[in-house]
């Protein structure tokens, strides 16, 4: 690495740290919106996402493996796209443009708890899918409904459940294509840290850039390594 | 397990909660409004509007909301009643706005001028010359394998304005584009500069952006081609039509367009970037149009943004004649 890269990394990490502790309040203001889009986002997500994965890791209905399909297509959905599709919806001119929510955080909530949906679904699934069927059965055995029985392999399959929320949280907070295009990276209302590290690159801002990406990974690493923590502190 | 379940549950109430309050937060404040603004990147990019939303805020119960995203989209959001107002630059595409209906009081707010930048070796030896002769010698070299040119390609005002400079310059945009040496960039003014000069290519840039850049040392392109009547810039403020789209902010896009007008609004413009450039990113242009204060530079302005002989026909004027005293 050549030492101009390097010296801009470290006079980028060096912001952030100053950032961090001065306290500066546009930087925790930017970050607190942050972590409330994608936590609620998630949180929606996960209402829906997390039965319907069990339905489709442990039902029996015509379709199930073609739906599955479908929904480990859409993992790959490009932000943009979803981006742009909802942009259309939400547009004053779109069909539901009378809701008023374009470029308000919420409409950014909406975006990427459709963007992280086949994510949860998905994972879900699988890990409904991999735990012993024994337990199913036995569950069954002893005279629960189809449905106790699913949650209990739910309850048994929850380290895999964990991860599916955490990784979308992480992929929630790190995009870029939804929160610009329905939040529109408005400062005090829809700046979140990508939108904000995409517009101080276009600024010419390089270090603070850098300062907020690094405030982004911190984020991230958190979250993930307290899920592990409370996923092992369950488990056993 | 059930206690596990339970909390699991909690958690995520919790967390939601938490969440939908912050975020509720982000709406005005009580007997606040909000004026959303879609504007051309470079006059929200070199931070100028900052200052603006800054003092504006202060003296209005309105919350500024900046959409940046180039000229070419700022039109389209409005169109769609998006955006209650715009800041852009390009004035066939406004006349065009206007003529359909979408946009009303149009009031030119400042100005600057674009440049050809290259790398200082320039070789295709344009540097002093005319644009168009500039062009000229550009094309020759590039078909030699000599230059390289870097276009926005992105339908911004910059791209608009690098249309007309080729079409005046006797080429079809549309047949070079297809040539080795003409590359589209389709991205921001800031990433064309870098792009450009990894390339060491030209291109067309506004002097703010190309300002901001140079400072900051990301770039060491010259200005090889400057000021003068081919490369004026002119930025516009224009209001979305209340006929077209009744769910505009129309009264506070009003109340904006008269405090960038004004002469506080103006000082913003003719403050913004002296200390740290040595020089303004933007120029004022309300009383340099109104008084003549610079004959020269008020008919180059003319010349190029006004649309049948005046800032804003009386058809879009939406009764507001007072604008145009």
């Amino acid at each position: 690495m050549n030492a101009k890269v390097t010296s801009e990394i470290l006079e980028g990490l060096m912001r952030a740290l100053t950032l961090i502790a001065s306290g500066d309040r546009a930087l925790i203001e930017i970050t607190l919106r942050s972590v409330a889009v994608s936590g609620l986002a998630t949180v929606l997500a996960a209402c829906w996402s997390i039965p319907l994965g069990v339905l489709l890791g442990l039902g029996e209905f015509r379709g199930r493996l073609a739906v599955r399909g479908v929904f480990n297509a859409l993992l790959g959905v490009p932000t943009v796209t979803l981006g742009l599709v909802l942009y259309l919806l939400l547009s004053r001119s779109g069909p539901l443009g009378f809701l008023h929510l374009l470029y308000t955080p919420w409409a950014i909530v909406i975006g990427q708890a459709i963007l992280i949906t086949p994510l949860i679904v998905s994972f879900v699934a699988s890990a409904v899918e991999a735990a012993d069927p024994e337990i199913r059965c036995l569950a069954l055995t002893l005279g629960a409904s189809e449905a106790q029985a699913n949650l209990t392999v739910l309850r048994e399959s929850i380290g895999g459940v964990l991860l599916a929320v955490t990784a979308s949280f992480n992929r929630a907070i790190a995009e870029l294509g939804v929160a610009l295009m329905l939040g529109g990276n408005i400062r005090g209302a829809t700046r979140l840290l990508t939108t904000a590290i995409a517009l101080e690159t276009t600024r010419a801002e390089i270090a603070l850039s850098i300062a907020l990406a690094a405030v982004l990974l911190a984020l991230v690493a958190a979250v993930s390594l307290s899920m592990n923590l409370i996923q092992r502190r369950m488990s056993k | 397990m059930k206690r596990n379940t339970a909390m699991v549950i909690l958690a995520a109430i919790l967390i939601a909660a938490s969440s939908v309050l912050y975020l509720l937060r982000s709406q005005p404040a009580q007997g606040r409004r909000v004026l959303i603004v879609s504007t051309t990147t470079s006059l929200f990019d070199t931070g100028v509007l900052d200052e603006i939303e800054e003092a504006f805020e202060a003296e209005h119960p309105v919350d500024l909301r900046f959409i940046s995203v180039g000229t070419g989209l700022a039109i389209e959001h409005a169109r769609r009643g998006d955006a209650d107002m715009i800041l852009v630059h390009a004035p066939t595409r406004e006349r065009a706005f206007l003529e359909e209906g979408y946009g009303v009081c149009r009031k030119i707010i400042a100005y600057n001028f674009f440049a050809i930048v290259g790398p200082g070796n320039d070789p295709a030896g344009i540097g002093g010359l005319p644009p168009t002769e500039a062009l000229h010698r550009i094309v020759e070299a590039g078909r030699a394998d000599r230059a390289v040119w870097v276009s926005r390609g992105d339908d911004s005002g910059t791209h608009s304005k690098e249309k007309g400079l080729w079409a005046a310059a006797g080429y079809d945009w549309e047949d070079l584009r297809d040539e080795d040496w003409y590359r589209e960039s389709g991205t921001g003014m800031g990433r064309t500069l870098q792009i450009a000069e990894e390339l060491q290519a030209y291109t067309l840039t506004d002097m703010g952006t190309y300002l901001k850049y140079a400072k900051e040392e990301l770039i060491t392109s010259e200005v090889l081609v400057g000021e003068g009547e081919a490369l004026i810039n002119v930025y516009s403020a224009i209001a979305t039509n209340p006929a077209a789209n009744p769910d505009a902010n129309f009264e506070d896009a009003l109340t904006f367009i008269e405090f960038l007008t004004s002469n506080e609004g103006q000082a913003i413009f003719a403050g913004y970037g002296a200390d740290a450039y040595g020089r303004s990113l933007f120029l004022p242009a309300v009383k340099l149009l109104r008084e003549r204060t610079d004959p020269v530079i008020a008919a180059w302005i003319e010349g190029f943004a006004y649309i049948d002989g005046s800032e804003c026909p009386p058809e879009y004027r939406a009764g507001r004649e007072d604008l145009y005293g």
